[in-house]
């Protein structure tokens, strides 16, 4: 059965299709078990394929499967390809067993909604494209997967495209993707120029040979990481995850958290010897991750909708995993991907379910004291919360530990640092979302109060499920104080993972780091605890006192304005420049131009045409003359 | 027997009368009696030739001639009729919504 793997993307595509052909003859009941169903069936097969690679030895992999040859052109050829080795496993596992959970609680979350099954054939085809992102043997058909989830998040971003706000963050998210696309694919012809192939194996053996000149090498390396920050919502280009939210929370708690936004941390482990090989690149990579985890941790200080405050966090987080995958640690990265993709999709369906119980009320300003009214929901959000701050024997700690313990081995101190101060803004703001959530005075609507309800069943067994890989999810990664051998996540990646001089910590340093991040998070928990439970007033206060400060965090930073100033302000101006002087005068004018000048023939010649017989007859007379003389001379 | 010189002078005279009147007469019925005086000048050439050289070709194309004569004479004076029905005049000078 494990040599079935290539069919695991194809389930939820037959399931688009099958919706596409017949969805409208689908009841809802059908709809959901079809949805559902066919991730499962993914699932299994991801399962049984993880099983048959725990016992193959590490050098028969990858496990590749060539569907069919896809564009053959001259010497360039690129393969329907797909493969099977650690890092893609432990991707489809994470994309169908958190995608599986997430289609189960969209049945209940969507269920009043008119689109049913357009939603669930958004979903699928996003599972779909998910896949073979994940899978590509090539860097090719991963552009094919990378392109496909950008365009399905870009429809379910727009799902409810009747709202004005959600059909433009579907297209800001779509024209910000594109921007960084275009770096990713000139990296790729890059490849493809010089290497001619754009098969894993092949740019890997070309880098371990020295095939490739390092500058160009940097140079392919910071092109596909352009197109990863826009992919992974990074510095420069990650303004669109925020607008993002306006689509379902169990899409953002898919997309935009768990599967797509990590693909380029996926793309990075992927590419792990370029990066290996290119240690300025790397050092980017690292940096980028290191600012965009502080800036936008310190933004989601201040945000007071439920489901940006979960965004700006997915932001940061992602940094984290670029931080990792920077320093060299791709394992880290990757672990890290792993169990934030149980602890922010696990968030997120809270904050749905929370959603859900308030009528749709985003604003933490206008919740409070849902502890009592949410029994299910509190104690998993509280969960997921404590996982992602960094709390002890939570998955969290053990990832974000092993990347910032790797930064800190590899002596990339101002890594480090940005990362401690990461978490203490993670800590702050997970607990302020909980302590106004759950905690606190009630400061709903009276309305909305009388409405309160817990989700049913199947939007609280997913959160279940959650919770529980949340917390027992770390435990495949445990630290080195351990043990040597304790890491069995790493241990299982290594295969591909390009081996580089590893620095080796004391213990004592290990546990002083383990001490540090444990530190930072139970005081960014404190802090939020006495600003937000213990003195109400105070953030009033500090608010009142740095104003400035305050104001720059609210408007985050003002970089939508400042790219609205530079960027689509001119773009706009200078397309209605073009329009006025390019498209009505050059090409408009060239177009009427042939008109008019074909016209003005015309009339020249029609003067010959003088409307009397005579005139005709004499031209055929002149004209025989002329050919008879032609004929006898 | 007419010897062929003559007959071949008599035609071309014949064609270069109609020829003349053609470009020198304004109405049409005028101008169709040249067309059909070029036509029977060109008939007659014909027949001349066909009995110099005693063959037939010449006198086959002669009834051709005529029968598109006939036919061109029946839809011309059928045109020329609508035209003086319409515009009250045949004259060529008043005819000219061809004008360029």
């Amino acid at each position: 059965m494990a040599n079935y793997f290539w069919m695991i993307p194809f389930f939820p595509a037959l399931s688009v299709v099958l919706f596409l052909l017949f969805g409208r003859l689908m009841s809802k009941k059908y709809v959901s078990f079809q949805a559902c169903f066919s991730v499962l069936l993914s699932f299994v097969f991801s399962l049984f394929a993880f099983i048959h690679l725990l016992s193959l030895p590490s050098s028969s992999l990858p496990l590749v499967k060539k569907l069919f040859t896809w564009i053959l052109s001259g010497n360039f050829q690129a393969n329907f390809s797909l493969q099977l080795d650690p890092l893609s496993s432990v991707m489809t596992l994470v994309v169908t067993g958190v995608g599986f959970l997430i289609h189960v609680y969209s049945v209940g979350y969507m269920a009043e909604d008119r689109s049913y099954t357009r939603y669930f054939t958004q979903l699928n085809l996003f599972t779909f494209a998910m896949l073979i992102l994940v899978m590509a043997s090539n860097i090719v058909l991963m552009f094919v997967g990378w392109e496909g989830v950008g365009l399905c998040s870009y429809l379910l971003i727009g799902f409810w495209f009747e709202k004005h706000s959600a059909a433009n963050a579907g297209k800001k998210a779509f024209i910000v993707n594109r921007i960084g696309d275009a770096a990713f694919l000139l990296g790729i012809f890059l490849i493809f120029s010089h290497l001619g192939s754009g098969e894993f194996t092949v740019i890997n053996q070309a880098l371990s040979q020295h095939q490739l000149a390092l500058p160009l090498a940097t140079l392919i390396a910071i092109l596909l990481f352009v197109g990863a920050t826009g992919k992974s919502a990074q510095i420069p280009l990650y303004v669109w995850l925020p607008d993002a939210m306006e689509g379902p929370t169990p899409v953002s708690a898919l997309i935009h958290a768990a599967t797509m936004v990590t693909a380029g941390v996926y793309m990075v482990a992927r590419l792990n010897h370029l990066y290996s090989f290119t240690p300025s690149a790397a050092q980017i990579v690292a940096i980028v991750g290191a600012i965009t985890a502080v800036f936008a941790g310190t933004i989601a200080l201040t945000q007071n909708d439920i489901k940006r405050v979960l965004a700006y966090s997915t932001i940061s987080q992602i940094g984290y995993m670029f931080m990792g995958c920077g320093v060299g640690a791709y394992a880290a990265g990757m672990f890290h991907l792993v169990t934030h993709a149980f602890f922010k999709s696990l968030l997120f369906l809270a904050a749905g379910s929370v959603m859900h119980a308030l009528s749709g009320e985003l604003n933490m300003q206008k919740m409070g004291g849902l502890k009592k009214y949410l029994p299910q929901t509190y104690p998993t959000f509280l969960i997921g919360a404590i996982a992602i701050s960094g709390i002890p024997f939570f998955s969290g700690f053990f990832s974000k530990d092993a990347i910032l313990t790797s930064a800190y081995a590899q002596g990339n101190y101002l890594v480090w640092t940005l990362g401690i101060f990461g978490a203490v803004l993670t800590a702050f703001y997970m607990f302020r979302l909980i302590f106004l959530t759950f905690h606190g005075p009630e400061r709903m609507d009276e309305e909305v109060k009388k409405h309160i309800h817990e989700s049913p069943p199947v939007m609280t067994i997913p959160l279940v499920i959650l919770a529980i890989l949340s917390i027992v999810g770390g435990y495949i990664g445990l630290p080195a104080v351990v043990g040597k051998e304790a890491n069995w996540f790493f241990k299982f990646l290594t295969p591909v993972i390009s081996h580089h001089e590893e620095v080796h910590l004391s213990l004592s340093t290990e546990w002083l780091l383990i001490l540090a991040s444990t530190v930072v998070a139970l005081t960014g928990i404190f802090i939020a605890y006495v600003l937000y439970l213990k003195k109400p007033s105070l953030p009033h206060q500090m608010v009142a006192r740095f104003p400035r400060a305050y104001r720059l965090l609210v408007n985050k930073y003002y970089v939508d304005e400042a790219y609205n100033y530079i960027f689509v302000q001119p773009t706009i101006k200078g397309s209605e420049l073009v329009y006025q002087h390019f498209d009505l005068k050059v090409i408009d004018g060239a177009v009427n131009g042939t008109a008019t000048s074909a016209g003005f023939l015309g009339k020249i010649i029609s003067y010959l045409h003088t409307g009397l017989i005579k005139d005709y007859a004499l031209a055929i007379l002149l004209g025989a003359i002329i050919l008879l003389g032609y004929l006898l001379l | 027997m007419i010897p062929i010189n003559l007959i071949f002078i008599f035609g071309l005279v014949l064609f270069s009368i109609g020829l003349i009147a053609f470009f020198v007469k304004r109405d049409l019925i005028t101008m169709f009696m040249a067309v059909e005086l070029m036509l029977n000048a060109a008939n007659l050439i014909f027949i001349g030739f066909a009995q110099a050289f005693a063959s037939l070709e010449g006198q086959i194309i002669v009834f051709f001639v005529i029968t598109v004569a006939a036919a061109e004479a029946a839809i011309g004076l059928a045109i020329v009729m609508l035209i003086f029905r319409q515009k009250k005049t045949v004259k060529t000078e008043d005819l000219n919504l061809m004008k360029g």
